[in-house]
C-alpha cells in the first residue's frame, strides 16, 4: 500500500535539489504560520488563567453584583473556552479582532492607530540607531584597541547600563524642563503637522537609539573581528587592499548573518519592548495600550496586542533567517 | 504666610468671608492691620476671574479603555471629562458638602422622605442646540436605574423605584426614606443627556461649560468653550487640553516646565521636591478616601472583640500620616467618616497608639502566636510600608504581626475582601448613609469587614429617613461608635488630594467633594497671563 507521505516527501527531496533556497524559505514560513498559530493558543490560556475578570475589575468599588451580572451576559463570558477560542481565531484570520469589552470600539481600528504611532518611533529610532551601530562598530574594528575604539566602547556600555527610563528622565530634565529646547510631553495625536510630530518624538528617539546602540555596535564589531582572522583576509592583506576597504568589502558581507540577527532582535524590540520609554514621554503607542487593557482584562484587546507582538518578533526573526539564508554563498550555489 | 490665614484668603476667594471678618481673624491670627489689608486686597482681586486663553491638564488616571458614555465612567479622566461637558441636577457644597441647586431648581420631599419633587430649570441648551426637557431627565435617570443597566451609579440608585414627570416636575419615589436623595444625584455618572443619551451614549452632547471637541482614549481630550452655557460663573478659558499621563514623574516634568497648568496624584514623597520649583504651587484638599487595614469579624480569630481592640491599640496612627502620607492627611478614627462630611459626629475620642492596652487585650482575647497580614502596594500607596510601620509598633505590644507580600494583579480579587486580614482602602461617598450602606450595612455588597450588627443596620435606615438633622446626627453619632468599638475596621489615616498648579493660574477651590476640586479644576481655573 502506498505511504501518501511518501509522495509528499518525495517531492519535497526533488524540489531540494532543483531550488534548495526556495524550499528552506518556504519552510521557514510554513514555521512561522505553525509557531504564530501556537502562540494564539499560549495567549487566550494565558489570558483566561489571569486572576480577576474584567466585569468586576473594570466596576472597581462602584460594582454591583447586578452589574458584573449584566456585563458577564452581555459578553457571552458564561459560554465555553474552546468556543470562544475559535470564535475569536475565526475573526482574527479575517482580520477581525473583534470589539473592546470596555469601550465598544473595534480592536482593529484602535490598534492600527497605535501600532502606527509606535511604528513611526521605531522607524525614526531604527533609521538612526542601525546606520550608526554598524558604522561605529566598523570604525571600532579599524582603531582595534586603541583610544577611538575604547571610546566608542565605553560610551556605548555606559548607555546600555543605564536603564532607559532614567536615559529618559534625564533627557526630560535636561532638555525639556531646563533649557526649555525640547518638546515634552511627547503625545501624538490626529491631526497633528509633521513637524510638531517630528519635535514630539525628538526625545523618545534619542533614548531608544541610545538604549539599542551599544547591542548592535558590540556585536558588528565581534562578527567583523571574527571573519578578521580568517585566512582570506590575510590574502586580502597580502594582496594590497586598505584596512578599511578590507573590512567594508571582505569582512563586513561574511559577518552580515550574525548583524542581522542582532539588528532584528533590537528592530523587535523597538516595535514591542518600549512600553517604559512609552510611558515616561506619554506617547501614545501599542505597549501602553495593551498596559491599559491588561489592567482591566480587556481580553480582546490584550489577545490582538499579545499576537501582533509575537507576529512582529516572529517576522523579523524570519527575515533574519531569511537573509542570513540568501548571504550564505554555500546555500545559494548548491555544488 | 501661615495656614489659617491662606485658608481665610481662600474663603474670600470663594466669596465665603467679607473684609471685616477677614480683618478681623487674620490679625488674630498674627498679621498687622496692613499687612491684612494688603492681603485682602490681594484675594478680593483674584475673586475677579480672567477669561480667555488654553488650559492644560496633565492628569493621571486615563486609560485607552476609557469611554465618553458617563454610564461607564471608571476613571479619574472620565470623571473629569463627565464635569466638563455634562451637569448634573444637584451639585455638593465645595466646603460645606450639602446639595446646592444645578439643573434642579429646587426641591422638596414628603414627610417621611420617600418621594422627592424636583424643579427643573427652563432656558438651558443643550450643545446641539435642542433645550433641555423634563423628558431628558426622567429618560436619563432611567437608563442609569434600568436593572439591565451597566451604570456605575446602579447602587446608589437602587432605592429609586419610580421616576415620573408629574405636570412638568421630577418626582421620585423610593422604596424607603432617603434625606440624602438630592446629594445622590450629584454623582458624576448621572450627567444628564439629550433623550436620557439612549441614541448615543458615547456623543458628549452635555450641557457644561465645555463642548468636547476632540477624544482619544488614553492619550487626550480637548474641549471648546460653551458659548451657550447657562451659569457664568465658571468656564473662564476659551479651550481646554486635558493630557493623559499616568508616570507620576512625567507629570511633574510637565507642570515644573510649564508645559501643563494643572496636575493630579502629586506623590506624597516627591512633594517636597516639586515645591522648590519656583512657579509651582501645591494644593491640598482634605479627603474623605481612607486608607484601612481590615478584620472578617466574622472569621477566627478576628471574631474576638479583644483581638480586634488590641490590633486598633497597636497601630501609631500619627506615624503613619507623617511617614506614608508625608504628612498630607489626616488622622483617622476607627470609623469612615471624617469633618468633611455634613453632620460628622462631633466629640469622639481620638484613639491612639497605646502598647500597653494593646497588650492587654491581647493577652485577654486568648490568642496565641502571631497575625498574618496580607498586603500589596496596590492597596493604596506605601501600603507595604505601612504594614511594615504597623508590624513594628505592634512589637512593641508584643504582637506579632506577619506580614504576607500579595502580588498585584489580582489583588482585588483574590485578596481584599476574600482573606481576613488585609490592607484596602476606600473612596470618600457623598454622605455618611452611603458610605455605611455601602461597606457597613449586614446586606452590603462590599461589607469587606463582615460587620453583622442588627442595632445599627436599624439605626442606619431609621436615620436614612429622618428629616430632624439634629436627630439625625446624635444617630450618626452611635453608630460612629458601633464601628469604632466592635468593628473589624483599623483605619489609620484619611488621605488629603494633593494636586498642583502653576503660579500663573487662579481660581483653584478647596472642594471636599473629591479630587480635582471635585473634578470641576478645568471650569474653575482662570489663566493669569
Amino acid at each position: 500500500m502506498a505511504n501518501p507521505l511518501a509522495g509528499v516527501r518525495a517531492t519535497r527531496h526533488r524540489l531540494k535539489e532543483t531550488h534548495p533556497l526556495s524550499v528552506l524559505i518556504a519552510e521557514r514560513l510554513g514555521l512561522s504560520l505553525l509557531l504564530l498559530w501556537a502562540v494564539s493558543i499560549l495567549i487566550f490560556a494565558g489570558v483566561e488563567a489571569l486572576p480577576g475578570d474584567f466585569a468586576e475589575t473594570y466596576l472597581g468599588q462602584s460594582a454591583t453584583p447586578q452589574a458584573i451580572a449584566n456585563i458577564r451576559a452581555d459578553l457571552g463570558l458564561d459560554r465555553p473556552i474552546t468556543t470562544r477560542y475559535f470564535e475569536w481565531l475565526g475573526g482574527v484570520v479575517q482580520g477581525d479582532f473583534g470589539n473592546s469589552w470596555a469601550s465598544g470600539a473595534p480592536v482593529t481600528e484602535q490598534i492600527t492607530k497605535r501600532l502606527g504611532n509606535s511604528l513611526f518611533l521605531a522607524f525614526f529610532a531604527a533609521a538612526i540607531s542601525v546606520p550608526l551601530a554598524v558604522g561605529l562598530g566598523m570604525v571600532a574594528v579599524h582603531y582595534r584597541n586603541r583610544i577611538p575604539d575604547r571610546v566608542i566602547n565605553v560610551l556605548s556600555l555606559a548607555a546600555i547600563s543605564l536603564p532607559e527610563f532614567f536615559i529618559g528622565y534625564i533627557l526630560i530634565v535636561f532638555f525639556a524642563v531646563q533649557m526649555g529646547v525640547a518638546t515634552f510631553p511627547s503625545t501624538v495625536y490626529d491631526n497633528m503637522g509633521w513637524s510638531e510630530r517630528l519635535a514630539a518624538i525628538a526625545l523618545p528617539t534619542a533614548t531608544l537609539v541610545m538604549v539599542v546602540l551599544a547591542h548592535m555596535m558590540r556585536m558588528t564589531r565581534a562578527a567583523i573581528i571574527s571573519v578578521m582572522s580568517s585566512a582570506y583576509m590575510e590574502t586580502a592583506e597580502l594582496k594590497g587592499l586598505g584596512a578599511f576597504k578590507a573590512i567594508v568589502k571582505h569582512a563586513a558581507p561574511n559577518a552580515i548573518a550574525p548583524i542581522v540577527n542582532v539588528v532584528a532582535l533590537n528592530l523587535a524590540y523597538l516595535v514591542v519592548g518600549v512600553v517604559v520609554v512609552e510611558v515616561v514621554f506619554v506617547y501614545p503607542g501599542m505597549g501602553q495600550y495593551m498596559v491599559d487593557a491588561v489592567t482591566v482584562r480587556d481580553m480582546p484587546v490584550v489577545q490582538a496586542c499579545g499576537l501582533i507582538f509575537a507576529a512582529v518578533y516572529i517576522l523579523l526573526n524570519m527575515v533574519a533567517d531569511i537573509v542570513a539564508i540568501v548571504a550564505n554563498p554555500r546555500l545559494r550555489h548548491p555544488r | 504666610m501661615t495656614d489659617p490665614i491662606k485658608y481665610f484668603a481662600s474663603r474670600v476667594t470663594a466669596s465665603e468671608m467679607n473684609r471685616r471678618e477677614f480683618i478681623g481673624r487674620s490679625m488674630a491670627a498674627g498679621l498687622t492691620l496692613a499687612a491684612a489689608t494688603s492681603l485682602y486686597g490681594k484675594a478680593a482681586m483674584a475673586q475677579e476671574p480672567k477669561r480667555g486663553g488654553h488650559l492644560k491638564l496633565g492628569l493621571q488616571g486615563g486609560a485607552s479603555t476609557d469611554v465618553i458614555d458617563p454610564a461607564k465612567s471608571s476613571s479619574q479622566f472620565t470623571f473629569a471629562m463627565n464635569r466638563n461637558w455634562g451637569d448634573t441636577l444637584v451639585e455638593s457644597h465645595p466646603t460645606s458638602g450639602l446639595a446646592v441647586p444645578s439643573l434642579a431648581e429646587s426641591w422638596e420631599p414628603n414627610a417621611d422622605a420617600s418621594v422627592w419633587t424636583f424643579k427643573i430649570r427652563k432656558g438651558v441648551e443643550f450643545h446641539d442646540g435642542s433645550e433641555l426637557t423634563i423628558d431628558d431627565v426622567v429618560k436619563t435617570l432611567n437608563r442609569h436605574t434600568d436593572e439591565k443597566s451597566e451604570s456605575g451609579a446602579l447602587g446608589v440608585l437602587g432605592s429609586i423605584k419610580g421616576i415620573e414627570n408629574k405636570g412638568g416636575d421630577l418626582v421620585l419615589t423610593l422604596s424607603e426614606g432617603n434625606a440624602d436623595l438630592p446629594l445622590l444625584l450629584s454623582d458624576y455618572h448621572l450627567v444628564i443627556q439629550p433623550g436620557g443619551g439612549y441614541d448615543n451614549p458615547n456623543a458628549g452632547i452635555g450641557t457644561g461649560p465645555f463642548k468636547i471637541d476632540n477624544f482619544e482614549a488614553g492619550v487626550r481630550a480637548t474641549f471648546v468653550k460653551n458659548e451657550n452655557d447657562w451659569r457664568t460663573d465658571r468656564g473662564f478659558v476659551d479651550s481646554v487640553e486635558m493630557i493623559v499621563m499616568n508616570d507620576a514623574t512625567a507629570r511633574m516634568a510637565a507642570l515644573s516646565s510649564g508645559q501643563v497648568h494643572f496636575i493630579n496624584r502629586v506623590d506624597p514623597k516627591t512633594v517636597g521636591l516639586l515645591k522648590r520649583a519656583p512657579n509651582v504651587e501645591i494644593q491640598t484638599t482634605s479627603g474623605r478616601g481612607h486608607y484601612v487595614f481590615i478584620m472578617h469579624c466574622n472569621t477566627a480569630p478576628f471574631d474576638n472583640n479583644d483581638l480586634r481592640l488590641a490590633l486598633k491599640y497597636a497601630m501609631d496612627r500619627e506615624t503613619m500620616v507623617e511617614k506614608i502620607l508625608g504628612g498630607y492627611g489626616k488622622v483617622g478614627n476607627d470609623f469612615p467618616i471624617n469633618e468633611t462630611y455634613a453632620l460628622f459626629p462631633e466629640g469622639i475620642e481620638q484613639r491612639s497608639y497605646d502598647p500597653d492596652k494593646a497588650a492587654f487585650h491581647f493577652k485577654k482575647s486568648g490568642h496565641e502566636g502571631s497575625v498574618l497580614l496580607r498586603t500589596s502596594d496596590v492597596a493604596f500607596p506605601g501600603a507595604v510600608d505601612a504594614a511594615v510601620l504597623y508590624q513594628e509598633t505592634a512589637k512593641k505590644a508584643g504582637i506579632d504581626i506577619e506580614i504576607k507580600r500579595e502580588p498585584g494583579d489580582g489583588y482585588w480579587s483574590n485578596v481584599w475582601n476574600v482573606q481576613p486580614f488585609s490592607t484596602s482602602y476606600w473612596g470618600g461617598r457623598p454622605t455618611q448613609d452611603q458610605m455605611y450602606s455601602t461597606a457597613y450595612l449586614s446586606s452590603a455588597d462590599w461589607n469587606d469587614t463582615r460587620f453583622f450588627n442588627t442595632d445599627f443596620d436599624k439605626i442606619l435606615l431609621e436615620a436614612r429617613a429622618e428629616l430632624d438633622q439634629a436627630k439625625r446626627k446624635e444617630m450618626y453619632h452611635d453608630m460612629a461608635l458601633m464601628v469604632r468599638d466592635t468593628g473589624g475596621l483599623i483605619l489609620p489615616m484619611f488621605n488629603d488630594f494633593v494636586n498642583a498648579t502653576t503660579t500663573n493660574v487662579s481660581g483653584f477651590v478647596d472642594d471636599i467633594g473629591n479630587d480635582m476640586s471635585n473634578g470641576y479644576v478645568a471650569s474653575r481655573l482662570w489663566i493669569n497671563s
